[in-house]
């Protein structure tokens, strides 16, 4: 277990480097220069660049980035010179954070509940619903859950915020709508992990030691039939923390979504790299635990990682 | 062999059909009858697909059957349906209800199963602890952990694996490891009767004899009855005391051990019979192999005639018309067919 742990941390490491270098040479490919402006004389300019280091060879600036990285810091912003991207990613982060995690708690739980539910049922119209839910989910995006749930709630019954982020009531309404589409895929997958598992000859044997029908589904059915939705919970944690850029726009919440596109219209280098970089380890990590967690649960992965 | 005259186990009429879709019922088992008595081993053989499994699950109320009655130690093992009928009949009575689960439950004390697939009938999750100890805790809740794992290492000792396998997980054992884990399992609740579906037929030949001879052990030390499910008539032959063959879903024969293998009746029996390879070279030669044609028939809608009859090398006009009924040709040997 150890070793493998060592293994993964080493690839996980491999892996951001890799993403380093190949984002900060796509930054610098993009057409346009972060100081053009009209009131730019050239003198500022040059003297911008060297503050920037922009007058050293490229590779130069490369090491030194990384130089910088592993300490943690990833410098200045381009547009705003006061501002370290560490600082904007420390406040707008959280908001991000908070959404996300919110968002995937609730797709985790009511998309195991629904899958389970409608297994149980196969066939019936309790089954049938929970797989109308699974297609309205998986095929509606979700700004237009969104907007759908903003109107409902918001603006016709007024039982919830509209927008913003500023309380518990303030961030149902988001976390619905950015994990509705997650909530739908473990719903499905789930259903479909149960109905195959109760078929398998492991059940027939529970079964025939006469324990309970609620023990038989819990201990035997339920156990086998989650593990395929932990695999996909590295993908669906990226998804949920990296994909609230459209849900913070429409909710107007402070998070990294406004100043990831905002960077990219003002070709602000180091909050674009920054912010690839802190979401690309974040995930790198996230889905190190998960293949860790797997191995936790699954005895089989345990040993043939030894 | 100990023989009262009260069989432990006596099925009647037992009918499991499958619908399939509108239309379309394909009757696993048809109108199975037969008795085991305490101590005894009866082989039930056929070709894959002709019910064998369907009717060991029967047994071990896996699976509720359509139709017939199952009886053990004289009790119908599906009675609360009838009963809770009888009850609605007469509710001046007051009678007390059946718990069916608490009924299920006194029932797997008694009666066990070892499944036919040991790669994929233990939980991959757990433990070998939990496999057989689940069943112990069952109906020995206060048991102590302690007391629980000195349990579970007799029986794995019993069965011929180490004691060290006990927090294992299925998937470090061979398949003929695994098989015994299962048989270990069965063994937990200290059983009366043990349903054994085609327990050797998934492993190496090599272990297949290792696995029997140690079933036969058990049986004696623990006065076991077995039903003995295989699809060759080889394997049965050396443990068996009677032998039940079953075509598509009917029994077409049944005798005793020796009375089948010298003398066996059915044109289906003396096809299985000699398709399994003798030592002897002498004999070997001097016996015709009857090479069964064509492939087995569906078991969805049967026609009501003789289900071997489109295979059967004496067919008859009969044959294709009538369903000839089991009948008794001396003490103890029954046959299906028209020829006699
Ligand atoms: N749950 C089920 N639903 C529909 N059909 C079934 C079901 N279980 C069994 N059958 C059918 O019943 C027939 C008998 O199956 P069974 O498993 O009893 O055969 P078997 O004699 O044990 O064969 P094998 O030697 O391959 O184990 C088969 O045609 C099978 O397809
Ligand atoms: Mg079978």
């Amino acid at each position: 277990m150890k070793k493998y742990i060592i293994k993964r941390v080493f690839i996980s490491l491999i892996t951001i480097l890799v993403l380093v270098s190949v984002v900060f040479a796509l930054v610098r490919l993009i057409p346009g220069d972060p100081f053009a402006s009209e009131k730019m004389t050239p003198e500022i300019k040059a003297n911008l660049e060297r503050y920037y280091g922009f007058d050293k060879p490229l590779i130069v600036q490369y090491f030194t980035y990384l130089k910088n990285l592993v300490t943690g810091n990833l410098g200045y912003s381009m547009f705003y010179p006061n501002l370290r991207v560490n600082d904007i990613i420390a406040s707008a982060f959280p908001y991000s954070f908070d959404l996300g995690m919110r968002a995937l708690s609730m797709a985790i739980s009511f998309g195991l509940i629904l899958g389970i539910v409608a297994a149980l049922n196969r066939g019936k119209v309790l089954d049938f619903t929970c797989v109308l839910i699974a297609i309205i989910g998986t095929s509606m995006p979700d700004f237009i859950i969104g907007a759908t749930l903003q109107y409902f709630f918001g603006i016709k019954w007024g039982l919830l915020p509209v927008a913003q982020y500023k309380g518990i009531s303030y961030t149902i309404l988001p976390s619905i709508a950015l994990g509705f589409y997650t909530l739908a895929l473990v719903s499905r997958v789930m259903r479909a992990n149960m109905i195959e598992t109760i078929q398998q000859d492991y059940i027939k044997t529970a079964k025939s030691k006469g324990i309970s029908k609620l023990r038989v589904i819990i201990k035997h059915q339920i156990r086998n039939a989650i593990m395929p939705v932990i695999t996909i919970l590295g993908p669906i944690v990226a998804a949920l923390l990296t994909g609230t850029f459209v849900i913070e726009s429409i909710f107007a919440i402070p998070g990294m979504g406004r100043h990831y596109v905002q960077s990219i219209q003002n070709l602000d280098y180091t909050i674009i790299l920054g912010m690839t970089v802190f979401y690309g380890s974040f995930l790198v990590v996230a889905n190190m635990i998960v293949d860790l967690l797997y191995g936790i649960v699954d005895p089989r992965i345990r040993v043939s990682g030894e | 062999m100990t023989k009262n005259n009260k069989p432990l186990m006596r099925v009647e009429n037992l009918c499991k059909y499958f619908k399939i879709k509108e239309g379309q019922i394909l009757k696993a088992v048809d109108d199975a009858s037969f008795d085991i008595y305490k101590g005894e081993t009866v082989g039930l053989v056929g070709e894959s697909g002709c019910g064998k499994s369907t009717t060991g699950r029967c047994l071990v109320k896996l699976e509720q059957p359509t139709s017939g009655e199952v009886y053990f130690e004289d009790k119908e093992i599906y009675k609360h349906k009838y009963h809770e009928e009888f009850i609605s009949q007469h509710p001046e009575e007051n009678i007390p209800k059946i718990n069916p689960d608490q009924a299920k439950l006194d029932y797997t004390k008694d009666v066990q199963m070892i499944f036919q697939n040991p790669y994929s009938s233990l939980n991959p999750r757990m433990t070998v602890k939990d496999i057989v100890g689940e069943g112990i805790r069952l109906h020995n809740k206060k048991i102590k952990n302690k007391e629980l794992e000195k349990t579970i290492e007799n029986l794995l000792n019993d069965v011929g694996l180490s004691k060290d396998h006990i927090s294992r997980f299925p998937h470090e054992f061979s398949g003929g490891q695994r098989q015994r884990i299962g048989i270990a399992r069965a063994l937990s609740v200290d059983p009366k009767f043990i349903v054994c579906d085609e327990p050797i037929s998934a492993l190496d030949v090599s272990v297949q004899a290792q696995v029997i001879n140690m079933l036969k052990k058990i049986q004696r030390e623990r006065d076991l009855t077995y039903l003995f499910i295989a699809h060759d008539l080889s394997v049965v032959k050396y443990i068996s005391d009677k032998v039940i063959v079953m075509y598509l879903g009917n029994i077409v024969e049944k005798a005793k051990s020796e009375d089948l293998y010298k003398n066996p009746m059915h044109p289906y029996t003396q096809a299985l019979l000699s398709s399994i390879p003798v030592a002897n070279p002498k004999i070997a030669k001097s016996r015709k192999r009857i090479v069964l044609e064509g492939e087995l028939s569906s078991p969805i809608n049967p026609k009501d005639c003789c289900r071997f009859s489109d295979r059967c090398k004496h067919v008859m006009p009969i044959c294709k018309e009538v369903k000839p009924p089991l009948l008794a040709y001396e003490e103890g040997h029954e046959v299906a067919c028209h020829l006699y």
